[in-house]
């Protein structure tokens, strides 16, 4: 019998129709200051969902242990029905050390506020430092899949320009291409267009529409109220670290069931 | 008795000098190859989480600033080879002791250096980094060092410079470096000012030329893709210009 053979049924366990990424009752507290008081929130398989909320709500908390880069203080995170972040010891979970999740979070692309591109490497460096650390890919190879990447983001032309030389919806159009070219099951974007300048806005969010008209699955904690109504499949209302209300976006904008929502609503637009 | 430039000149080309000033820059280089290696461990130490490696590095940084370079380099010559036999071999030489004694006391001004580099990385880039999976040595490696090393520059510069002069403590354990050589010199034909003028001129040959490393190293580091700004009254407008089209 082959290794793969004998691994396929593991890679299989997950059943597709249910949810991709799931977090249940997820907490934390930062300083004794809840941020998350108990989360649940799941996305499917090409999903896209928008996530709003006012500052301090805890949406970018919860993007932030799904993605593995802070531990959470209750609750559960699966990804394609298995556990991360953490593992069984006897009858209790422990939390991963830092370099088992570092492997956990390659499923997980994530997108900054402030891009957080690394500003001694090339556009194309950058695209290219996931593949050839983390994933071992040749360099020739790397570069290869990170000109085409960047190509989709419509960057080809800059390649070879330092992040310092970028406008900031470049900048960010290469974080895009970074968390993309490594092949994530799913895409969460921070803020994405909440440090640009508003006439670079357009071209990052051009970027994520294509992608989700690609069928990328995506989680976008955004201030972009359009871009939610037009592209998401699913709206949520984060408040005091709680979810207020999840729909559809024509029911979340034109008749949200919360008075909440409502007064959100009223405030941004 | 006057300045006799024959004599200041015979002894600026003369081997003793060269020599000397060889062993002075080659120690001072030694040193601050452990001094960055221990002073990297001792940075992370203080920057650490662990309760026992951040009180291990204060301590470190602790003894080393407050004790004497010369007091210490004594003591590694001198005192160590009393308590532990293997340094009473022939292996154990000036030149060992000095790179040993100097690079180890130098850590604790590194450790300062580097743990100053590394907080001035932002945040974000770690964050970065360790969301496309690299593991915590790698975020290291690729993300945190390259940049903390352009801040470390110009202050480890400034280190080099002192540890060539500090090579001149060497003397006590009778290292011939640069100073060393003109004292002797002085010792036996006591023509003070024309030993110690060629002293003067070597010292300024290596720390210019060691100033004029850096700056090329530290151009190195000015990550943009723009050919070198023409040296123009000005070259720094089309700097900017590069920066921001």
């Amino acid at each position: 019998m082959s290794i793969q053979s004998l691994a396929a049924p593991q890679m299989s366990d997950w059943d597709s129709s249910a949810p991709l990424l799931q977090v249940k009752d997820l907490r934390k507290t930062y300083n004794d200051q809840v941020v998350l008081a108990g989360v649940d929130f799941d996305i499917h398989r090409g999903q896209v969902k928008a996530v709003l909320g006012p500052s301090g709500s805890g949406k970018s908390t919860m993007l932030r242990l799904m993605a593995l880069l802070e531990p959470a203080d209750g609750g559960e995170i699966t990804l394609k029905g298995a556990r991360i972040g953490v593992k069984q010891r006897g009858d209790r979970f422990v939390p991963r050390p830092e370099r088992e999740l570092a492997r956990e979070r390659i499923d997980i692309g994530m997108v900054f506020q402030r891009f957080n591109l690394f500003p001694h490497l090339t556009a194309c460096e950058n695209v290219m430092l996931g593949l050839t650390t983390v994933r071992k890919v040749h360099k020739k190879d790397a570069r290869e899949q990170a000109l085409a990447i960047l190509d989709r983001v419509g960057l080809s032309h800059r390649a070879h320009a330092y992040p310092a030389e970028l406008s900031g919806g470049q900048q960010q159009r290469v974080a895009i291409a970074r968390a993309l070219v490594m092949n994530p099951a799913v895409l969460l974007f921070d803020e994405p267009t909440s440090a640009l300048d508003p006439e670079l806005v357009g071209e990052v969010l051009d970027v994520m529409e294509g992608l989700a008209r690609d069928g990328m699955t995506m989680i976008v904690v955004t201030h972009e109220v359009r871009f939610a109504r037009r592209v998401a499949d699913q709206v949520t209302l984060f408040d005091g670290g709680v979810i207020v209300e999840q729909a559809t976006p024509d029911e979340f904008f034109d008749n949200p069931q919360h008075e909440r929502t409502r007064e959100f609503l009223r405030h941004v637009h | 008795m006057d300045f006799d430039p024959q004599i200041f000149l015979q002894q600026l080309i003369s081997v003793d000098y060269l020599h000397g000033a060889y062993l002075s820059i080659v120690v001072a280089v030694i040193s601050l190859v452990v001094a960055t290696l221990i002073g990297f461990v001792i940075a992370l130490g203080t920057t650490s989480n662990s309760r026992a490696a951040k009180g291990a590095a204060r301590l470190y940084i602790w003894f080393f600033r407050s004790i004497p370079a010369l007091l210490f380099l004594l003591i590694v010559w001198n005192a160590l080879p009393q308590l532990l036999p293997m340094l009473r071999q022939d292996w154990y030489t000036p030149f060992l002791a000095a790179c040993f004694a100097l690079g180890v006391a130098e850590a604790a001004y590194m450790a300062e250096v580097i743990r100053a580099a590394l907080m001035s990385v932002d945040e974000g880039q770690a964050l970065a980094a360790r969301a496309l999976g690299l593991s915590p040595w790698r975020v290291m490696q690729k993300v945190i060092i390259p940049q903390a090393v352009r801040i470390a520059l110009p202050p480890t510069g400034n280190e080099l410079i002192g540890l060539i002069k500090y090579t001149s403590l060497a003397s006590v354990i009778s290292l011939r470096e640069l100073l060393t050589t003109a004292q002797v010199g002085v010792s036996i034909t006591f023509r003070y000012a024309e030993y110690y003028a060629a002293a003067i001129v070597y010292y300024l040959v290596i720390v210019s030329v060691i100033t004029l490393i850096q700056s090329a190293v530290e151009k190195k580091f000015l990550w943009t893709s723009q050919v070198k700004p023409k040296r123009s009254a000005f070259g720094f407008l089309s700097l900017k210009r590069g920066v921001t089209s």
